[in-house]
């Protein structure tokens, strides 16, 4: 027994930590609505801040802490609401986790660039010195780090809950979260009891953030996100609902890892493949046993329907005159940049261009997914590391040539991506994005880790495995390749697109409900699209190793896949060229940076940027970029047939070059009856473009 | 009026079998009672009105026959084979078709293409390789069914426009126009007169009274507008709370004391 104690007991402090993030997680889900990927940025900004002024700057740390989490965290949490998220439906999920997401991706980038990349030692306790032990439990010490987060915990666990069962405040807080223009006309002022909301989550944010910092000598926002991805598996138990619930669940996870670590003999393969893992097969475990996780984006606002439908895409509206002159401008682009590419641009930057190519590649596999498919993943970059690690296996252990292991790796990817959307079947939204994540870091902690696939952290590929004496890494051969490879790929997602998969799609985007009352199978189309992604993925994460001539777990770990959607985000979802755009700006934007100071240059900065621009999604579903394109091309088009008669005839959708192509489409300018809102109630337009 | 739309899927139902019978179908949520032992059948060609104050279980009973909802108790045959345990689009296939209380439309589609996907979806369509062989493209019999059940609807001036440039009226005819491009053997209709104008309600009753008579398709009408419903059904079928209250000619039930009552909260 007393050994069971000494195992457990060490445990608790962790168990804590996840309880009071968990605990954070579902204040700010019952009161806001959101499921805020950005609570560990927010707990990190506050611990970044709060040890920088001590540290730094020889702060008194009562100050300190007044400063970096009862002023700071509230004035982020109140900033959060006003700009981003007071402007989101509350039934676009879509919109609010891509938010999150970028927020998650873009604060701890941010925060460098801000007050430069020194790393922070040492963060001070807030409550009782880390040093004394106070007491024993059962023999094991209890030092200050114990006594802290338990005493927090318990605290936090019980102000919030007489919060919101109890208060007034609390009330209005769980209805605004139902429908905030509802309660409007109860006469509450919903846009003050939201922001009141988000500053005390924000405060309990900072509060977590400057509470776990003396738990890790170095600060770092991995460990942060780590721990709010822990704390997620806590939060979805309880449904994201019940705090209480949430607080044990992560108070026991903490301490079940204590114990597989004191029980499973060190250093087996079932101690290095469980132990990591623990957090994420306990989400998977509330993501396919809990049925509160499955009805989490069930549409509650009865006056969701007030919300104006997602705009269409630039290429629908534009004129047919237009179309033709752009299209053919798209064909100039790509035989310039061609011709380019194989004479005058340096080898620098055609390295970089290489690159871009390859993440287009990658990218691809979102807009099927997300974009045509309406499912948001957020385990694109596993997909593609799937592919890759199989390629480089192959090349490694049977001498394969790499382009034939990208077609068994984008096999393995495929069937890996039909498994997720196999057991993620009944989850949408929240609940989908939340196993995509979950699946993403088991890979990380327990597939890509092993010696077995990545012979530790990188693979450096030979030349002869590249090879069949055309395909080398060297000269033009390389760009040649990547390029085949997209053209290939922009075709097939086109052809899918245009198909009757594509239709399928576009008609599950708009409908599930009826969708399936026409009879197409939905669990296949899902499964199906999901198939189509992992290929993609896959064949374009080989094609990325391939022209890194190395393969690396961290080129594919979790955050990868979190940016990979950032960026896509921002420049379009919705669209093919989103994704060639998504892949080229990123590697040009970052390679201009690198011209900057050091703290501006690398990826921070560039994340930041894509990261500014996915903030836009609530706005602009589109994409900032699409958006844009589609304002220019308004633009464009009056000049271009100012003083013609006739105004210029769009596109009939879709069904043009079927011979039903003459009707004059009158999107623009013309009179079709008022502009519907009643059937798009419920519509995201985040997951529907 | 063309005469491209008609009955499929399983047919039309053997004399003296109906062609849809629900026997003793009962779902609760929550402890509540919404359709409550509910027993009746429709004949192929027959013309069903389904009424009652609303929170009566008509929608509910209409998910149960469409599979969006699975019956704790009781049974749903179509053509004396039971489907109580198929999902929708396997329903659908064999021949139900649907149209929903609350708009469902397609937001990102014109008109014509949501014929056109009703259609596909009907066949069983959707294989990647056709697809991948840029062998998808609309062919022209598929067109001119689309067209021929524009239309019927009325709407072929807006087949190319997109829908969510339309009006709530025009989608509930979109809707209708979708149900009928998947060639039902049973139409059932959830409000199809909501958000329409009087003429528009007349036109549309109009049309499911010309596809039930001459294309021998059976309507389940779940209807507000006791007018549409007394010029459209041959039986009419009354519910409340979950139960149903009477059965006959649209007459004899709007005659009836307990209908009265379950409208009124009196007998009149």
């Amino acid at each position: 027994m007393s050994q069971f104690l000494g195992f457990a007991i060490p445990g608790i402090p962790y168990g804590c930590t996840y309880a009071i993030v968990a605990v954070g997680l579902v204040l700010t889900y019952q009161a806001t609505g959101v499921f805020n990927f950005a609570f560990g940025a927010q707990a990190y900004t506050s611990a970044f801040v709060f040890t920088k002024l001590v540290q730094n700057d020889g702060m008194p740390v009562w100050l300190a802490f007044v400063l970096s989490v009862v002023v700071l965290a509230p004035i982020l949490g109140l900033a959060l609401d006003r700009f981003l998220f007071r402007k989101i439906p509350n039934t676009n999920t879509t919109a609010k986790l891509v938010t999150g997401i970028s927020l998650f991706v873009g604060i701890p980038s941010l925060l460098p660039v801000l007050f430069g990349s020194q790393s922070q030692f040492n963060a001070p306790s807030i409550l009782f010195n880390p040093n004394i032990v106070y007491f024993r439990l059962a023999g094991t010490p209890v030092n200050g780090i114990y006594l802290s987060s338990a005493v927090v915990t318990a605290a936090v666990l019980v102000a919030v809950v007489v919060l919101m069962r109890t208060t007034n405040l609390g009330l209005q807080m769980r209805g605004a979260v139902e429908s905030r223009r509802l309660v409007q006309l109860d006469g509450v002022i919903a846009g003050k009891v939201v922001a009141t909301a988000w500053a005390v989550s924000s405060l309990l944010a900072g509060l977590a953030g400057v509470l776990l910092a003396p738990i890790y000598g170095q600060l770092q926002a991995q460990d942060y996100a780590a721990l709010l991805v822990a704390a997620f598996a806590a939060a979805a138990w309880a449904s994201l609902r019940s705090m209480p619930i949430a607080a044990v669940v992560g108070i026991l996870m903490g301490v079940a890892s204590t114990l597989l670590q004191g029980y499973l003999p060190p250093d087996s393969t079932l101690s290095a493949a469980v132990l990591p893992s623990l957090p994420f097969i306990v989400l998977f475990g509330a993501l396919l046993l809990v049925p509160g996780m499955r009805r989490l984006d069930d549409t509650k606002d009865p006056l969701a329907s007030v919300d104006p439908p997602a705009p269409p895409t630039t290429a629908t509206l534009r004129a047919p005159q237009l179309s033709k002159i752009i299209r053919r401008l798209w064909y100039l682009l790509l035989g310039a940049f061609i011709v380019s590419m194989l004479t005058w641009i340096p080898p620098t930057w055609e390295n970089v261009f290489n690159e871009g190519l390859a993440l287009s590649t990658i990218f691809l596999s979102i807009i099927l997914i997300t974009g045509m498919g309406g499912q948001l993943s957020l385990a694109q970059a596993t997909l593609a590391g799937v592919g890759a690690f199989t390629a480089a296996q192959l090349a490694n252990h049977l001498g394969l040539n790499l382009l034939v292991g990208a077609l068994v790796g984008a096999a393995l990817a495929a069937a890996v991506a039909v498994l997720l959307a196999v057991v993620s079947l009944r989850l949408k939204g929240l609940g989908l994005a939340l196993m995509t994540i979950a699946a993403a870091l088991f890979f990380d902690n327990s597939i890509f880790s092993l010696p077995s696939v990545s012979n530790g952290q990188t693979q450096t590929l030979r030349q002869r495995w590249i090879g069949l004496g055309v395909f080398n890494p060297n000269g033009h051969a390389l760009f040649v390749l990547e390029i085949l490879v997209l053209i290939i790929a922009v075709v097939g997602v086109l052809l899918v697109r245009k198909g009757t998969i594509g239709r399928f799609l576009t008609a599950m985007r708009g409908s599930e409900v009826a969708a399936a009352g026409l009879g197409i199978n939905l669990t296949w189309q899902r499964v199906l699209i999901f198939a189509l992604s992992g290929v993609v993925a896959g064949i374009g994460g080989t094609v990325l190793v391939i022209q890194q001539q190395a393969v690396n777990t961290a080129l594919f770990n979790y955050e990868f896949s979190l940016v990979f959607v950032v960026i896509v985000v921002t420049t379009g979802v919705s669209t093919i060229e989103g994704a060639i755009q998504a892949g080229i700006s990123f590697v040009v934007i970052q390679q201009l940076l690198t011209f900057l100071p050091a703290r501006f240059g690398g990826n921070s900065l560039t994340i930041v940027l894509f990261a500014a621009g996915a903030l836009t999604y609530a706005a602009h579903p589109e994409g900032i970029l699409e958006y844009n394109k589609r304002r220019w091309t308004m633009r464009f088009e009056r000049l271009l047939f100012a003083g013609s008669s006739d105004p210029p005839s769009r596109e009939p959708a879709q069904m043009a070059g079927a011979g039903g192509g003459t009707t004059h489409h009158p999107v623009t300018g013309t009179t079709v009856d008022t502009v519907m809102v009643e059937p798009l109630a419920g519509h995201d337009p985040g997951s529907t473009r | 009026m063309s005469g491209v739309v008609g009955a499929s899927g399983m047919g039309g139902g053997g004399a003296g079998s109906p062609l849809l019978s629900v026997q003793n179908v009962s779902k609760s949520f929550g402890g509540i009672a919404a359709v409550s032992q509910i027993s009746f059948s429709v004949s192929a060609g027959e013309s069903v009105g389904l009424v009652g104050p609303n929170g009566a279980g008509k929608t509910t009973l209409f998910n149960c026959i469409c599979g969006q909802l699975r019956p704790e108790h009781g049974s749903v045959l179509l053509n004396g084979e039971t489907i109580t345990g198929l999902p929708v689009h396997r329903r659908s296939r064999l021949g139900i078709g649907r149209t929903y209380q609350r708009v469902e439309v397609f937001a990102d589609m014109t008109v014509a293409e949501h014929l056109l996907v009703a259609e596909r979806a009907r066949r069983g369509d959707g294989r990647l390789w056709r697809d991948l062989c840029n062998l998808s493209a609309p062919r022209a019999e598929e067109l001119a069914k689309v067209g021929a059940v524009l239309e019927l609807v009325g709407i072929s001036d807006q087949a190319d426009i997109p829908v969510s440039s339309l009006g709530l009226g025009s989608c509930r005819l979109v809707e209708l126009a979708r149900a009928l491009a998947a060639e039902p053997v049973l139409l059932l209709a959830d409000e199809p007169s909501s958000g329409l104008d009087v003429t528009e309600t007349r036109e549309l009753a109009t049309v499911l009274r010309t596809l039930q008579r001459e294309r021998g398709m059976a309507v389940l009408l779940v209807e507000h507008d006791l007018a549409m419903v007394g010029a459209v059904v041959d039986r009419t079928i009354v519910m409340d709370l979950g139960s149903l209250v009477a059965e006959g000619t649209f007459e004899e039930v709007m005659a009836d004391p307990a209908v009265r009552d379950a409208y009124l909260g009196v007998s009149a």
